[in-house]
């Protein structure tokens, strides 16, 4: 079997290559594909806010941070070999984009003592750290989506949906089908009638889903949506003139790029969002000067300013403050992945923190704990202005109802840890 | 010089019609089985199993059975990835349900399960050919994909829809879940394979296999000279998906650990094993081998060359190696139509007679 000797000869190479003190953060993106649009900016901006502190700061506390970027297209195979390749050289933290990948890094992560920040995304009952010791996906989980959504509804029906008729268009896969369960249990409380849609991998095909949403006529619409699927739902629902206002994504369906294909006829759809949309803080500013203009931006470097790209932003910025935590608590500067697990778990954001970044108002405030990896679930609402071309934050920060999600989460947390023999991590 | 048949005498039938009747290849064989059984499970780390042996070990089972399908038995089948979902699911439902039971049972067990669904979906092969049954092979892919994500009671009722494989061991060692050892997934899959491989080339140039052979090269012959053709083609499509549920079950229980069918088992699955025995020779054992290497590892090798050599952007890689990809395989199909499979056996006929060809 000749070809093997070609790949041990490689082998040979990556293991001559020199180890240096640093901070490492994979990013494990996807640059192609049908999820490329949403994967690109998100990856810029991860890569772009260690630039920055390396450029601006020389670091966190004295040492370099390096970003190894892995292509995983997202596909679940190609995220595998990219975990194996990365986690040698010493990655902190790792944020996959996907949800796929993520249920698939929970137990490989958990047994290397690397931790996972699945951001808004990955599966929602991480947030019991007592059963999940190593994955965090704070400050909001698709289930505070969900009941943000029907909140939003609730808002501007003047608090009264009984009767009503939403209808879910979700992906189907693990990432659309974990608000179902929400959902359903806020249908029996607020007495609206759910109607599923399953679109499948990748999302180009919606054709039936929104016949039927015009025969159905259901009064809102909420999406979980990601990559082309964004594009094509929000282009169907304007060819049956579907009114926007009615119709709410996640905040993975509401980036710049997803409303710009339909145009006009996309104004005033909405996305629930977990971070701050546009590009007014002081911290674009040092973007600008020490990495755009120095050269040094990631990919095209014309994404500043994106919905997806400013998470990316948000996501860096999240990892780094837990660092300058886990350096705290442990008193060294090259922290290692056990270390960043205690920072995360014990990262408090304020105001002030995200002030002396640069980025006031960036995302809500919240405290994780040992027993809270989810922090506290705040999520806003933003509009998209399509005269203008961005999105407009219309509603703030607000709490979720944590009464239907908290049994969730234990119920769902508890039958993990039954199936696999976890043992408490919080005592 | 070394490489010929002269000077080595078989004495008995069974040696006259061995599989390697040549020394030197007698012994490559035995080298290279030594080297992946004794040598390689005591070198072998996380990266080398999770992202180069197992998926080349398992897509070496699935391209075995695919070849037994459509190489030898000449049925065209597109639902390689609906059957090893059958596989991962059955594999799925039998390790949650019995989980004192040693995985190697459940996963042959698996592959019992596929055979049984495979036969069922081989009943239109009896009335249809050629491109109506890859069509019909291709109804049985969607109608799979749909039905495991449709049933809830396939992934137990799961928030997500997602399977996740319990830690499961056999005679004590960990086999699945993450405190595995590289080792033992490594020899796990091992096993099937050298198993998996041994049994299709027996059955291939048994009776069985000269059955499947004669219904692909021409089925009303077959008839009339005395061949069963329900008996035949179902027994292909049985064995096929035997080895396709093998692969399936270790594909999610041993390799990915949590699949989601939709993006696991989709037609692109079916269609990358086809492309597997396509490139790598249809009717042949040795091309399944080939063909799983090389579209395994060549995506592998050029992404360490482009990035971690060559410090590329990782989409320009990952484009180039679309590219390159694509562009071998129409090479490969131009030079030799009939595989790296038959590369290999006209390298072998040139090499019998080096250094002094006339």
């Amino acid at each position: 079997m000749n070809y093997k000797l070609g790949t041990w000869a490689v082998a040979g190479l990556m293991a001559a290559s020199p180890v240096m003190a640093d901070l490492v953060f994979p990013s494990l993106s996807y640059r192609t594909g049908p999820y490329a649009a949403g994967g690109i900016p998100f990856a810029d901006g991860y890569a772009d806010y260690f630039t920055l502190l390396n450029e601006r700061d020389g670091g966190i506390g004295g040492v370099m941070t390096r970003v190894v970027e892995c292509e995983t297209g997202y596909n679940t195979e190609k995220g595998v070999e990219c975990y194996e390749s990365t986690k040698g050289e010493g990655a902190l933290v790792y944020q996959p984009l996907s949800t796929g990948i993520t249920y698939q890094l929970i137990p490989k992560a958990t047994a290397d003592d690397i931790p996972i920040h699945s951001m808004g995304y990955g599966r929602t009952s991480a947030a019991n750290g007592d059963v999940f010791s190593h994955v965090f996906n704070y400050p909001a989980n698709y289930w505070n989506g969900a009941s943000a959504a029907i909140n939003h509804i609730l808002d501007v029906n003047g608090g009264d949906i009984s009767g009503k008729k939403i209808a879910l268009v979700y992906h189907n896969s693990a990432y659309g089908k974990e608000p179902i369960r929400t959902l359903e249990k806020l249908s029996e409380k607020h007495g609206f009638e759910l109607l599923q849609l399953a679109v499948d991998h990748p999302g180009q095909e919606q054709k039936s889903q929104w016949l039927q949403i015009r025969r159905e006529r259901p009064d809102n619409v909420i999406m979980y949506g990601w990559g082309v699927m964004n594009q094509v739902a929000i282009q169907e629902a304007a060819n049956i003139r579907f009114p926007m206002e009615n119709f709410i994504g996640i905040w993975w369906s509401g980036a710049e790029i997803d409303v710009q294909p339909a145009g006009d006829k996309a104004n005033g759809y909405k996305a629930l969002s977990m971070s701050a949309v546009g590009d007014d803080f002081p911290l674009y500013d040092d973007l600008r000067q020490y990495v755009v203009e120095a050269g040094k931006a990631a990919g095209a470097g014309d994404q500043l300013g994106t919905v997806p790209y400013n998470r990316g932003l948000y996501a860096a910025m999240l990892a780094a403050e837990a660092v300058k935590v886990a350096q705290e608590m442990h008193g060294v500067a090259d922290i290692t992945s056990g270390q960043m697990r205690d920072g995360m778990e014990n990262l408090v954001i304020t105001e002030e923190i995200m002030a002396a970044n640069g980025v006031p108002g960036f995302g809500p405030e919240f405290t994780v704990s040992c027993e809270n990896h989810g922090g506290d679930g705040l999520v806003a609402v933003t509009q998209w202005d399509a005269a203008a071309g961005e999105f407009v934050q219309i509603a703030d920060f607000a709490p979720t109802d944590m009464e239907i999600i908290q049994p969730l989460i234990d119920e769902d947390s508890a039958a993990y840890k039954a199936e696999n023999n976890i043992e408490s991590n919080c005592n | 010089m070394f490489y010929r048949e002269a000077g080595d005498f078989s004495t008995t039938y069974p040696q006259d019609s061995q599989t390697f009747p040549i020394k030197f290849d007698r012994y490559r064989y035995y080298v290279v089985l030594f080297i992946a059984v004794v040598i390689i499970p005591f070198v072998i780390n996380d990266y080398w199993v999770n992202s180069i042996f197992m998926p080349f070990l398992i897509y070496a089972i699935a391209a075995i059975g695919l070849n037994i399908l459509v190489g030898y038995c000449g049925q065209v089948s597109l639902g390689t990835g609906g059957f090893m979902a059958v596989g991962a699911y059955a594999c799925y439902k039998l390790m949650t349900g019995f989980p004192e039971v040693s995985m190697f049972i459940h996963v042959l067990l698996a592959g019992g399960i596929t055979a049984m669904v495979g036969v069922l979906f081989g009943l239109p092969s009896l009335r249809i050919k050629g491109f109506y049954l890859a069509v019909a092979t291709l109804a049985a892919q969607f109608f799979l994909v749909w039905l495991f994500n449709k049933v809830s009671w396939f992934y137990n009722y799961s928030a997500s829809g997602q399977i996740n494989a319990p830690q499961r061991d056999t005679f004590g060692i960990l086999i699945t879940g993450p405190n595995t050892e590289a080792w033992a997934t490594y020899m796990f899959c091992l096993i099937f394979t050298i198993f998996s491989a041994v049994v299709a080339r027996n059955l291939t140039r048994g009776s069985v296999g000269r059955q499947w052979m004669a219904i692909r090269d021409m089925d009303i012959a077959a008839e009339i000279i005395g061949v069963n053709p329900l008996k035949a083609k179902l027994t292909a499509f049985a064995v096929s998906s035997f080895f396709v549920g093998i692969s399936g079950a270790l594909f999610f229980a041993v390799y990915l650990g949590a699949v989601e069918v939709g993006e696991a088992f989709g037609i692109t699955k079916s269609f990358l094993v086809l492309f597997m025995i396509i490139i790598g020779g249809l009717g042949s054992i040795f091309g399944s081998f080939a063909g799983a290497a090389f579209l395994v590892l060549l995506p592998v090798l050029l992404k360490i060359i482009g990035v971690d050599w060559f410090g590329w952007p990782t989409d320009i890689v990952a484009h180039l190696n679309l590219v390159i990809v694509g562009g071998l395989i129409v090479v490969f199909l131009i030079a030799e139509p009939h595989g790296l499979a038959q590369l290999w056996r006209v390298a072998k006929e040139k090499l019998r007679l080096w250094p002094f060809p006339h």
